[in-house]
């Protein structure tokens, strides 16, 4: 069962730095555990601690301006690697949501089978987002799946996002790929005994 | 109608496709390693299920193991725990494990096409995202997430929307001293570690067609370094006589079929693409990486650019990454001491790869203020080697063969790149921090990552090879 998302309106952390790549998001040692748990702790790892694991004062996760369960990031979020560890971090940190002006696919697969909603906006939508959340740190966005928009409360500017209907609805009713496939055995065994082209 | 040879391949392995729906695709074989299998595992035996085709699933422990003393217990604790873990999952299963110690190690994108088990034609995926490396066969290929290796382990199924298809054509004649590595540091140089977003690439163009099978793994290693899901190329005579006869390929009558099915597995004439690029050969030089993604590179003999050529919205992330590599405006590149060489990874560590790199070092000897790494893709490119005294030609200019694994190219094992320190890497990342916290990666080239390990400096490999060392190290 992935997580159910809806709707949420939430203060937000601002990113703004183009090419996350999931190294960045979770770096390659960090990914020896064997189990989905804990990863938020080392989410941003190299950029929140220095190298005496001390928080880095000038990182936005270190701030105490900024909360809220939707990160705001620079294009091409998520490139890189495969590692749904990404996502586990992101999600297991407390975000619900991020948003950027492009996603790299992986991750973007990766984060709707978590119950993390990417939501993809223009670049002039993005740049809304952070100038109203760089003059105040209180602004809340406001992300409606089921008709797919999202909005800046205090400037009433909205955009609608695009989502593939069915992981809409996986999203909204937590259903899972695997027992999506399952219920389509029949057809999968079927597609085993016919010959090989 | 015309159809694109990702459409054939694709049509090929359609389960079921419904109106609203992503397709359900058939994998043909799954490969899984010790980093992103243990959660899917798991997810099975909280379902009570079984893996439904473990004769289709292939493991291998890669990312963590250490490339020294392979034949004693893993000493860092974790990885230990990491790869022991998947010698149990595979026992429990019944998947077959080439783990530590097994002749067929290695890493997972070496192994596959070594061993014939990557064929043209075929669906392959893998909790790696360079799994785009067996597209280079002509099959559709590409890396996963976690929820996705249980669903495959599951079903033997991949629930994915198709994506759109690009082809990029390069024809012409390469220079002397560019390579495969080069070509494909160009292509995503010109078009940003996003511009191949959304896409399954088919490599084309006589100058593609020109390479060795090993080669086209580096160029479709890569793809994923443009945003591309994969890559691939059509199988032709070269793809054939590199399968034959390996270890799990099909044998007698069973092989004539399959090669009858591989020639036909090209783009039709008319074929649509929804992107087509073309590049010449003659314009490539060999290439280097000064950034903090891939798409930042340049001809060795350029230099950086300078932050006022990007836009103002990208010019803080261009700065960022200047700033981490230690680099300012315009810099050349050419003539920098660098720290380490790493010669491996999944983009080049396959046997052509350290023949190459022995050809040019053979009789020379690396810097002093260089370190260098060899680590063989895998167990049989290290027999290889051996047999071939490749060994005793790194040792004798200072560097000895290491044992295989993804080593430096992530460091989750030791070979870690210290903090500030320069790496010319064979590798496909240069991101912040990807060789070890705070390391600083320039990327190139097998013959680019030699030369510096001679001169201890970023080095133009042309100014390096006279006519004849260049015949002997492309024959």
């Amino acid at each position: 069962m992935t997580k159910i998302f809806k709707h949420i309106q939430t203060s937000v952390v601002p990113l703004p730095i183009e090419n996350i790549d999931t190294d960045q998001i979770i770096p390659a040692r960090f990914l020896k555990a064997t189990t989905r748990e804990g990863f938020g702790n080392n989410l941003f790892r190299d950029w929140r601690f220095d190298e005496n694991d001390q928080p880095k004062e000038d990182f936005v996760l270190n701030h105490p301006t900024y909360s809220g369960k939707v990160l705001v990031a620079g294009k091409n979020f998520g490139c890189g690697s495969s590692r749904e560890h990404a996502a586990w971090a992101i999600s297991d940190y407390g975000f619900d949501a991020v948003v950027s002006s492009f996603f790299a696919d992986i991750f973007k697969g990766n984060a709707l089978n978590n119950g993390l909603l990417p939501v993809q906006v223009s670049d002039d939508f993005l740049k809304k987002i952070f100038d109203a959340v760089f003059a105040d740190h209180t602004t809340v966005v406001d992300i409606d799946l089921e008709n797919q928009v999202i909005k800046i409360s205090s400037t009433g500017e909205q955009e609608s996002f695009e989502i593939n209907p069915y992981k809409k609805a996986c999203l909204m009713n937590g259903y899972d790929d695997i027992d999506y496939i399952l219920s389509n055995r029949a057809a999968v065994e079927e597609f085993e005994k016919a010959p090989n082209p | 109608m015309a159809k694109t040879l990702f459409d054939k391949i694709w049509d090929a392995h359609v389960v079921s496709s419904k109106e609203g729906f992503p397709d359900i695709l058939y994998i043909d074989t799954h490969f899984i390693h010790e980093v992103t299998s243990p959660q899917a595992f798991d997810g099975l035996r909280k379902r009570g299920l079984p893996v439904f085709r473990p004769k289709q699933t292939v493991a291998t422990a890669d990312h963590n193991v250490p490339t020294w003393d392979q034949h004693l217990p893993i000493k860092e604790e974790l990885s230990r725990y990491q790869v022991d873990m998947l010698t149990k999952n595979c026992a429990e299963f019944g998947v077959e494990l080439y783990g530590l110690g097994h002749p067929y190690q290695g890493i997972v994108h070496v192994i596959g096409p070594e061993l014939g088990i990557t064929r043209p034609g075929s669906t392959y995926v893998c909790g790696d995202s360079h799994t785009s490396t067996h597209g280079a066969f002509g099959s559709i290929a590409f890396g996963i997430g976690t929820s996705q290796v249980e669903q495959v382990l599951a079903t033997q199924c991949l629930l994915q929307s198709r994506p759109k298809r690009m082809k990029i054509e390069v024809n012409g004649t390469l220079q002397k001293g560019v390579g495969a590595k080069d070509i494909i540091l160009y292509i995503i140089s010109k078009i940003s570690a996003a511009g191949g977003t959304g896409y399954f690439v088919e490599y084309a163009g006589d100058t593609i067609r020109s390479l060795s099978m090993e080669g086209r793994m580096t160029i479709c290693n890569m793809s994923i370094e443009m945003g591309a899901r994969g890559g691939l190329i059509a199988p032709d005579q070269t793809t054939i006589d590199y399968v034959k006869g390996r270890e799990f390929a099909p044998k007698g009558e069973e092989w004539d079929k399959a090669v009858a099915y591989w020639q036909t597995l090209y783009s039709d004439e008319d074929a649509k693409f929804d992107s087509v690029l073309t590049f010449k050969a003659e314009d490539i030089e060999p290439m280097i990486t000064y950034g903090t993604n891939p798409g930042m590179g340049i001809g060795v003999t350029q230099h950086v650019p300078a932050t006022e050529d990007f836009e103002p919205k990208e010019q803080g992330s261009y700065k960022k990454a200047l700033d981490y590599m230690g680099l300012h405006d315009d810099e050349q590149l050419l003539g920098k001491p660098i720290d380490y060489v790493f010669i491996g990874s999944c983009t080049n560590s396959r046997i052509e790869d350290l023949r190459q790199v022995a050809a040019f070092v053979k009789g020379k000897h690396k810097a002093d203020n260089v370190v260098v790494w060899v680590v063989p893709g895998s167990k049989q490119v290290e027999q290889q080697a051996i047999a071939e005294g490749l060994d005793k030609i790194f040792e004798s200019a200072g560097f000895p063969l290491r044992e295989p694994g993804c080593s430096a190219c992530l460091g989750m094992n030791e070979d870690k790149i210290p903090s500030g320190k320069y790496c010319v890497s064979t590798s496909n990342r240069n991101f912040e921090g990807r060789q070890g916290p705070n390391s600083r990666t320039f990327l190139a080239s097998p013959l680019t990552a030699a030369a510096a390990a001679i001169t201890g400096r970023v080095t133009d490999i042309r100014e390096m090879l006279s006519a004849s060392e260049f015949a002997e190290l492309v024959d």
